[in-house]
């Protein structure tokens, strides 16, 4: 961490987005994480995006639990709505915002111990639900708050600094994700914005659940030989399904590409993706195929990194419950209490 | 691209903008951090060793260094480096102490100096300690030159210049005042070992036009004219004067008019307002005195009455581009304008005069009729005689004359030691870590983002009244302070070490101005279209370090690094360190000859 607040100087010739924005105008205080930490970086790649989606501020409510990973939403989108809520709670307080405001963009940031531990059920829960939703987990495998024991997220034979092997078996988030009926998941690593920052924006731009497993070394406590949430080891043995561009519904495609080798999936609100596939037998749109593969990497000690999978005619919770189109918070005493007459004729449909 | 060679004197010194433009090289964060700290005497001595007259260029120097400053790529106004100069001289303490010793021992080498400016007084005190006998000669009774007779008091007292010129003459220095050059002939003939020629530009250039014969008592040129004020033969002026030219010699010259009973004093110049030569401050000054400055108008004839001047008519121009997209002033085609005046200033230029050097005296000039100088050394196609300032390669100004003095004396002690004067000293540098722990640093390192603060002026109806009055008054430490803050500390540098990275992205991430990029190496122009931020200014350098892990360079675009330390700050493994690069350039004495081979 630093004591300096970043200086409001910058660059003379930074590009602005179509909100006349440059990316400074995105950021929050300065973190306070150890120096170098990987969600710093994710921190940055929120920013990235968001700027480059030209979102406006407050448009966009950032919610989390509790943990480092939960500090985060206060170093990027200073002037969006903000709850750091309680241990594990995130997924429910973003799905109970979600119900009464369904226009705001949902960003749920959370860390493995958050997640994969105390909210697990919360995870689960929200994810089965489709909550329209961007959830982020920033993955050390380790609990920094408390110095470095294993989370559940830690691959069983992993080691700890200080030189234990962990016996317990690890959750993968993005299975998990996969089996809840997730419709959009990805897996991704601090340490590569070229990837993350696009899915990033891909997610936003999806309708439903969507999750993103960032795995995010730990430099205080998770960056040593023998861990395999380090940067060397991610680097190392980092499998890429596919590297995408975002493109919005605003912008035409300008990027050239052979035949064959790129995929153009076309999302809810006109904007697409360009996916580049590295796996060339890796189908984004198949379920069980992509959580086969996930398996069968990690089995081989292997990360698969990219987007994961994508149902592009994914829905929401809203569409499932047939609420109305106008946020629920904007509903007036007249629209809520429509009368003796709507009441009779409601109360005459169940008889 | 290669990786960049920090061990290259050169590398560091242009990141620190203000000393890199400074003729003398001058370390001016580090002066401006001691006079943050108020330790005004020792900003004093740095400024003293480097360009050997603060207190005058405090007041006066044409400062290279601010329109490089860092911060007008930053922000918008370069730090007041100039007037900071001058708080160190305002404000320091008695320094007689710290300034060298006369030589106890003499090496029995005699150097002439012909002139008192500053690039001769530079010689004198770069040689005098070193035992040189040196003596100086010029035909004013007081030491400066220029500087005395040319700036006007009420921006330069008297009283600095003794100051100044008092500590070179006080080191032992022969100064024969009053006894000017009138041979080099003569002067060779008396057996010096070396002689450097300082006399300056001492020639008004004059306009010739109609009527300037006729009019001639009311025609003065502007150097003349100057020196004529500051020696009190001259101390009025008509009510109505014009001012021919755009330099800073007619600045000096309006604004001396106003103080001497010119009520309408008015500039002209031939080319357009932004073209003109003259410091865009001292343009502010001058218009602040109420002096009207017209452009496009080119001089035709003086106009006079029973040989009276009575005015000035003028051409009005235009600029228009020629086919080779030069700019040219072309006639506008409007009407003739005439000014009527009582008095006009003819301040269109200065030129180099020899007469005095006999032209088969061993020196040899060039067609324009100037002496050949060697730019490296200062040194004539006579091997002992040396130029300087001005007077070499024509009209600079004082810091420029300081550095040509600096170097001058390099040559006359390498000569007289037998050494090839060709041969430059390199200049003495050092990197140091300015880590005090985790994140305390032994500069200040939070930004600022003050706008440049005004020195304060003295009223102008007061100022007005006495041409020896200093108009402006210099910061008092307080605004010192405050303007002080706003030094980047461009000379702290980011020093990266490849192999204790491990491109975790924290220093990319935090960095204010988005200087740093972790990519795949290429030639530059391809690379500074790789870079997080655009890199097109090609005149800052990228400092590029390969080494890494994962096979890609770091990148850094120096252009507008605001020496913040955050990466460093950030940075987990110290990749990063801010280290201080303090470089001094070597002037004359043992350190500029290579170390004498030991006898064993």
């Amino acid at each position: 961490m630093t004591y300096l607040a970043k200086p409001k100087f910058h660059h003379p010739d930074l590009p602005k987005n179509d909100l006349g924005y440059t990316h400074r105008d995105y950021e929050g205080t300065v973190s306070t994480l150890c120096a170098g930490c990987g969600h710093d970086s994710i921190t940055a790649a929120i920013i990235q995006a968001c700027f480059e989606l030209s979102i406006e501020p407050h448009r966009v409510a950032k919610i989390s639990g509790i943990g480092c990973s939960s500090k985060t939403p206060t170093y990027f989108l200073g002037n969006s709505h903000g709850f750091n809520s309680v241990h594990g709670r995130m997924p429910s307080v973003l799905t109970g915002a979600n119900l009464a405001n369904r226009d705001l963009i949902y960003l749920g940031v959370s860390g493995d111990g958050d997640s994969a531990s105390i909210g697990f059920g919360q995870f689960a829960h929200s994810l089965r639900r489709a909550v329209n939703m961007t959830y982020i987990v920033e993955n050390n495998g380790v609990y920094g708050l408390t110095k470095g024991q294993f989370s559940a997220t830690a691959d069983r034979g992993s080691k700890s600094k200080r030189g234990v092997i962990n016996t317990d078996n690890s959750i993968d988030l993005a299975a998990m994700a996969l089996q809840l009926g997730a419709t959009f998941v990805a897996r991704s690593f601090s340490g590569d914005k070229q990837q993350l920052v696009p899915i990033i924006k891909a997610a936003i731009a999806h309708k439903g659940a969507s999750f993103i497993d960032v795995i995010s070394p730990c430099v205080a406590f998770n960056n040593h030989a023998g861990s395999t949430k380090s940067f060397d080891f991610v680097r190392e043995h980092n499998e890429a399904v596919s590297r995408l561009d975002f493109i919005s519904s605003r912008m035409p495609i300008e990027i050239q590409y052979d035949p064959g080798t790129v995929e153009i999936v076309e999302q809810h609100d006109g904007s697409k993706i360009a996916l580049r596939k590295l796996a060339a037998d890796y189908d984004l749109h198949d379920r069980t195929a992509a959580m086969g593969f996930l398996q069968h990497h990690a089995a081989k000690g292997q990360i698969v990194t990219g987007l994961l999978y994508m149902d592009n005619e994914s829905d929401d919770l809203h569409a499932h419950l047939h609420t109305v189109d106008r946020p629920l918070n904007e509903l007036g005493a007249k629209e809520l209490c429509p009368g003796q007459t709507a009441l009779d004729k409601f109360n005459a449909g169940l008889r | 691209m290669k990786n960049t060679d920090i061990a290259a004197p050169d590398y560091f010194h242009k990141v620190v903008d203000c000393q890199w433009a400074c003729p003398a090289h001058t370390p001016v964060p580090e002066y401006i951090r001691l006079i943050a700290a108020g330790r005004y005497s020792d900003a004093y001595m740095i400024n003293w060793r480097s360009n050997v007259f603060p207190g005058i260029l405090g007041r006066t120097c044409d400062r290279p260094c601010e329109p490089a400053c860092r911060r007008v790529r930053v922000e918008d106004e370069p730090v007041a480096i100039c007037r900071l100069k001058r708080v160190a001289a305002d404000y320091k303490d008695d320094i007689t102490a710290r300034l060298p010793k006369p030589a106890v021992r003499k090496n029995g080498k005699r150097v002439a100096l012909v002139g008192a400016g500053p690039s001769s007084l530079t010689v004198a005190r770069d040689l005098a300690p070193l035992g040189y006998s040196v003596t100086v000669f010029d035909g004013d009774s007081r030491a400066g030159g220029m500087i005395r007779t040319q700036i006007p008091k009420f921006r330069l007292p008297d009283s600095v210049i003794d100051e100044e010129t008092g500590y070179i003459i006080g080191l032992g220095v022969d100064f024969r005042a009053g006894q000017r050059i009138d041979s080099m002939k003569a002067l060779l003939a008396e057996g010096w070992d070396a002689v450097f020629v300082g006399s300056g530009a001492p020639r008004g250039r004059d306009l010739d036009l109609p009527g300037r014969q006729e009019a001639a008592a009311n025609i003065h040129i502007g150097i003349d004219w100057l020196s004529s004020v500051s020696f009190g033969h001259v101390t009025k002026i008509g009510k109505r004067v014009i001012v021919l030219g755009g330099g800073n010699t007619a600045m000096d010259c309006c604004r001396s008019a106003r103080r001497l009973g010119g009520d309408e004093v008015q500039v002209v110049v031939r080319s357009g307002f932004d073209e003109m030569k003259a410091s865009p401050w001292e343009k502010e000054d001058a218009q602040h005195e109420g002096i009207p400055i017209h452009n496009y108008l080119v001089p035709k004839a003086f106009t006079y009455d029973n040989g009276k001047l009575t005015g000035v008519t003028f051409e009005k121009v235009k600029p228009e581009l020629d086919a080779k997209g030069r700019r040219k002033l072309v006639p506008a085609g409007e009407p003739d304008q005439h000014f009527p005046c009582d008095d006009v200033l003819v301040a269109v230029g200065q030129e180099n005069a020899f007469p005095w050097i006999e032209r088969d005296a061993g020196i040899e000039f060039d067609e324009w009729n100037m002496p050949k100088v060697d730019q490296l050394t200062f040194a004539s196609t006579n091997p002992k005689v040396f130029f300087g300032g001005d007077a070499a390669f024509g009209p600079k100004n004082i810091i420029w004359a300081v550095a040509h003095g600096h170097e001058a004396a390099v040559s006359i002690d390498k000569l007289l030691n037998g050494e090839d004067i060709a041969d430059r000293p390199m200049p003495a540098v050092q990197l140091m870590s300015q880590k005090m722990g985790i994140h305390e640093w032994s500069y200040d390192n939070a930004i600022e983002l003050d706008k440049r603060y005004k020195v304060p002026h003295r009223d102008t109806v007061v100022a007005l009244k006495d041409i020896k009055a200093e108009v402006e008054l210099g910061f008092d430490p307080k605004l010192a302070l405050a303007e002080a803050g706003r030094c980047l500390n461009c000379d702290v540098q980011t020093v990266f070490s490849a192999p204790l990275c491990i491109e975790c992205d924290a220093c990319v991430d935090i960095c204010p101005m988005d200087c740093i990029t972790f990519t795949q190496n290429g030639e530059e122009a391809e690379l500074r279209t790789r870079l997080t931020a655009p890199a097109n200014n090609l005149s800052q350098d990228l400092y590029v370090q390969d080494g890494l892990k994962t096979g890609r360079v770091m990148v850094k675009d120096e252009d507008v690094c605001l020496h913040c330390g955050l990466c460093a700050e950030r940075c987990p493994t110290g990749a990063w360190d801010m280290q201080k690069f303090l470089l001094d350039v070597t002037h004359a004495g043992t350190s500029c000859r290579p170390p004498a081979r030991s006898a064993a």
